[in-house]
This record gives structure tokens, sequence and C-alpha cells, in this order.
């Protein structure tokens, strides 16, 4: 009876899990798609607590011990870790559930049943999770230090290619080695363990630190084979199901991760090597981001405050009328829009004025170069369209630029900066701008106008 | 004698089996279209979710002998690390999915 309720239970906590997965890749309901999976995860602990079990002492001194310390670390740590450094952390995370995995697998080979065959399914599934559960500790911390900075690029072992296949090789044979051996040799299971967890270090080094995300995805994927592996060595549904969602997921949200940065997962793996050995090339090159228009539409809905910069490719795409139809579809949204004129923006002043005021944007509405550069700090998204020149940081900073001096609008201290622009090609002034390679720019090729109709678009479908 | 032991497996196992094919197609199939700028929302969530492994340290420290002590250890550390996973996951995720409050109109 007993058994029947808490499988029951089991059941809607992986029913939540699912859920929140759903709900988490859609902007407006991912909170409550977090919440749930949370509270799957609440109810899946507290059913295993209390489910009366054959035998056995409890222990549930060590065990709320260990789950009161766990939880204390992990909310700190998740309050005091800085937005910039949130994939770090995750990785963190994710080399702890690794962990927990990878002892499970040593203790379950620890209580194996003196004299009971090893050449059963039951000790295959252990050694792939002692080994998937190592990785995913050590790759994942790797990838933190890496992203945190303490580990730099240029560590890198020699032939990490042919090390990575030789130690392959050499674990999954002492696996099966020590499956046919008569009696459980514990001292193969550790040098198997040893072995996982410089796999782990020598999987992840050779990556470049720009990959990291990509690859904190994958060993993520990784952990929650890990737990399904380890949900099919205790026969439990709960970690199974969740481990295999993961697991899957995970991986879907790995390639996903890399088309949008135009590459493929191999290439992210395999590419890692040659760039260790002299990508000078690439790394000297700079590349500007692309934003996608669901992307872009979606930041705009959630910010409270948009600032569009008007510049010579507005006018030249005749796309005053497209921007007040999104001022007002923005606005819906209770955003504030508004519009910062620099004084030379276009090819003569007040030529954005008169633009703007064709399409019947209210004056009120249009802020000047000061005023502007005093809203940028406190704004989330600036929308440049078809501006150049005039927010062009080197006016400040490079005493060589022809443009050296001119006041511009500060638009790189905003949150989010999107570039509207048919190319990569320079302005009026022919220099290149630094704008457009910033943290936190992201480029939207095409003509203004028809760009700004598919932001409409998009911000009416999300 | 390879495939005794693959065939028994699989008999043994075999819902367990069926789970976990229609588990991949349904957790391939769930977040498909997410957008790039969720992209680090759900790992950090499905992260938090992977650290369900901790439900086998539990059963392991359940069913132990109150004076195993190797096991208690490893159990400990073994629910302590996935704990942190588990609760530190979800409050990351919820901070980094502050930004899509709803606004009051």
């Amino acid at each position: 009876m007993e058994g029947t309720i808490t499988n029951f239970i089991y059941l809607i906590c992986i029913s939540l899990f699912i859920i929140g997965l759903k709900k988490l890749s859609h902007p407006d309901s991912a909170r409550s798609g977090n919440l749930l999976a949370a509270a799957g995860m609440i109810g899946a602990l507290l059913v295993t607590l209390i489910t009366p079990l054959p035998d056995g002492d409890n222990n549930y001194g060590v065990i709320a011990g260990g789950i009161l310390i766990g939880t204390v670390i992990g909310l700190v740590a998740a309050k005091r870790i800085k937005m910039t450094a949130m994939p770090e952390m995750v990785s963190l995370f994710n080399g702890l559930g690794g962990a927990c995995a990878m002892l499970l697998a040593i203790v379950e080979f620890y209580n194996h049943p003196e004299g009971e065959s090893l050449f059963s399914g039951q000790v295959a599934t252990t050694f792939f999770a002692l080994f998937i559960g190592s990785i995913s500790f050590t790759g994942s911390l790797v990838a933190y230090g890496k992203l945190d900075g303490f580990l730099r690029d240029s560590l890198v072992p020699p032939a990490p290619k042919v090390v990575n296949v030789l130690l392959l090789i050499v674990i999954i044979s002492l696996c099966v080695y020590t499956m046919t051996l008569p009696g459980l040799s514990f001292t193969y299971v550790l040098i198997v363990l040893v072995l996982s967890l410089i796999y782990g270090i020598t999987f992840v080094t050779p990556i470049g630190g720009g990959d990291m995300p990509v690859v904190i995805s994958l060993l993520n994927s990784f952990t929650g084979l890990g737990a399904a592996l380890a949900g099919l060595i205790y026969g439990n549904q709960v970690m199974l199901v969740g481990g295999v969602l993961v697991g899957a997921s995970g991986t879907i949200l790995t390639i996903l991760m890399c088309q949008a940065m135009n590459r493929s997962l191999m290439n992210v793996i395999i590419g890692g090597f040659s760039a260790a050995g002299g990508g000078v090339a690439q790394s000297g090159d700079q590349v500007a981001k692309e934003a996608t228009f669901v992307d872009t539409a979606i930041m705009l809905k959630y910010a409270q405050k948009v600032i569009v910069v008007p510049g010579y490719g507005m006018a030249v795409a005749q796309a005053q009328h497209t921007v007040h139809d999104l001022e007002k579809a923005v606005e819906d949204e209770g955003v504030s829009f508004r519009y910062a004129i620099h004084p030379v923006a276009g090819r003569m002043p007040g030529h954005m004025n008169v633009l703007l005021a064709e399409a019947d944007v209210p004056y009120p509405k249009l802020l000047d170069l000061d005023d502007a550069n005093k809203e940028f700090p406190s704004t989330d998204v600036v929308l440049v369209i078809g501006a150049n020149d005039v927010v062009n940081p080197a006016a400040k900073t490079d005493t060589s630029s022809p443009i050296y001096g001119m006041p511009i609008l500060d638009v790189e201290l905003a949150k989010n900066v999107i570039v509207l622009k048919r190319s990569m090609s320079p302005g009026y002034a022919g220099i290149q701008n630094q704008l457009f390679f910033g943290e936190r720019t992201r480029m939207l090729f095409g003509d203004a106008k028809s760009s700004l109709s598919k932001l409409i678009e998009e911000l009416n479908n999300v | 004698m390879t495939m005794d032991l693959l065939v028994h497996f699989i008999n043994d196992n075999i819902t367990m089996i069926y789970i976990l094919v229609f588990i991949i197609f349904l957790g391939t199939e769930v977040i498909s279209n997410v957008p790039t700028v969720l992209h680090t929302p759900l790992m950090s969530g499905a992260n938090a979710i992977s650290g369900v492994v901790i439900i086998g340290a539990v059963l392991l420290i359940r069913q132990a002998d109150a004076n195993d002590y190797t096991i208690l250890v490893l159990g400990f550390f073994g629910i302590m690390l996935a704990m942190i996973n588990v609760a530190g996951g979800f409050a990351v995720t919820n901070r980094m999915l502050e930004m899509f409050r709803k606004k009051k109109k």
C-alpha cells in the first residue's frame, strides 16, 4: 500500500519536472516553471524520506545534517553570486551533482555482495555511473575555473586528442576486465575512478573559454545521465526519469546553443584542439554577435526603459512610421519608449526631428544629447537604428580618430544595445565602431524598415 | 555469455527501458523552440533537476547500518553536494528569471 502511494507521488513529481521544463522555455511562464520543478523536487525528497524501508537504521540525523548544510551553502551561493558570474555558478553546482552520482557508484561497489558474479548489467551500469559522474565532476570544475579566469586557455596538455582516446580505451578495458574477475577488486575500481576524474579534466581543458557555456550544458546532460544510471541501479523511477529528462533536454539545448553560435557540437569540442595550437588569427579578429528577432522582441517586452537612437539609416529606409508603430507596440507592454536625438544625426541638423514629427511621434518623447546621456545607464535596451558615428566610443577614447572630441550618445552604458544595420560597413566618417563588438551589443542585420516590422510581429507573438 | 547478459538485463528492466525511450523523445520535444535569451536559465533549471540524484543518497543512508561509517560519511557528502546543486540551482535560476517578471500595466 505504502509502495503504491510512494510511486503515485513520484509520478506527480515527475510530471512537475516535465511541466516545469516546458514552462522554462517560454519567457512568460519561465519563473513558474522553475518553481514547479522545485516543488517536484521537494515532493520527491519528502516521499523518499518517509517511505518505510524493509531494513536499515534510517540514520535521519546524518540525512538532516547533509540536507541542511547543502541547502544553506546552495542558497547563500546563489544569492551572493554576481549576475555576470551565473554560468560558472551553474557549472559548479552541476559538478557537485556529478560528484554525488560518483559517490553513489563508489558505495555501490563497496556494498557489492561477496561471491556474486560481477558480470552483470548492474555492475556495468555502476561503472558507467562512476565514469559519467566523475567526468561531470572534474569537467565542471575545470569549466568553472576557465570562466572564473584562474585557469588560462593556454594550459593545455600535450596532444589532447591522443591522450583522451587512450584514456577512454584504458578506462573501458579496465571496466570490462574487472567484471570478468571472480571477485571484486576494489583497487581496480579506484583506478577507474581516478582515470575518469583525469578524463574529465583532459576532456574540457583544451576547449576554449568562450565555448564554456556549451560545455557546461553538455556536462549538465552528463549529470542527468549519471542520475538516470543511479536510478537504474536503485530501481527508482523519479531518479531515472528526472535524469533522462535532463540528459535529453540538455543534449538538445547544447545543440541549440551551438546553432546560435553558428557552430556544430563537434566543431566546439574538436575545434578546441586547433584553437589551443595556434588560433591567433581567429582570436585577433573581433566578432560581432548577432541577435535574433525573437530575442530582441523578448528583451523589449520585459524592459522597463527603451531608448531609440535614430540615424541616417532610418531616414534612408523611410522607417520613421514603422518606428512609431514599434513605439506603440512596446508601450502597450507598459515599457517607457523614447528617442535620443544627436545634434548631427542624419545628414543635417534636425533631420531626425523632422522625420519623427512627420510620423506623429510626440515631441516630449525626444531627448537631446545631455538628457539622453543621463538616461542611458538606467536604460534596459537601446535600439540603434542606422546610426553609427554618433554612437562611436572612439570619439571619447581614441585620440587618433577623426571624430575624436565630438560629443556622442553614450549608448554603451545601457544594459543591452541592439544595433539595426544593413551590414558591418563603417559609417559616414569611414571608421570602424568599437560599440559593435561590445560585451552588451548585439547586431540585428537587415533593412531598418523590414527589421522593425519583423520586430513588431515577434512582439505580438511572444 | 555476453549475449545472455544483455538479454537478461533487458528482460529484467524492460519497463525501465520503455520509460527511458519515451522520456528521451519527450525531453527533446519539450524544449525545442526555446529562444536564445532563455538558454542559460533553462540550462540552470535542468541542472537543478539533475540534482534528483540526491534521492539515491537518501535511500543509501536510510538503508545503511548505523555503525557503517564508510557509507554514512560518503552518503553524507553525497546528500550535501547534491543538495547544494538542488537548492542553489533552483535559487540561481529564479534570480536569472527576475528580468522576466510581469510588469503591472
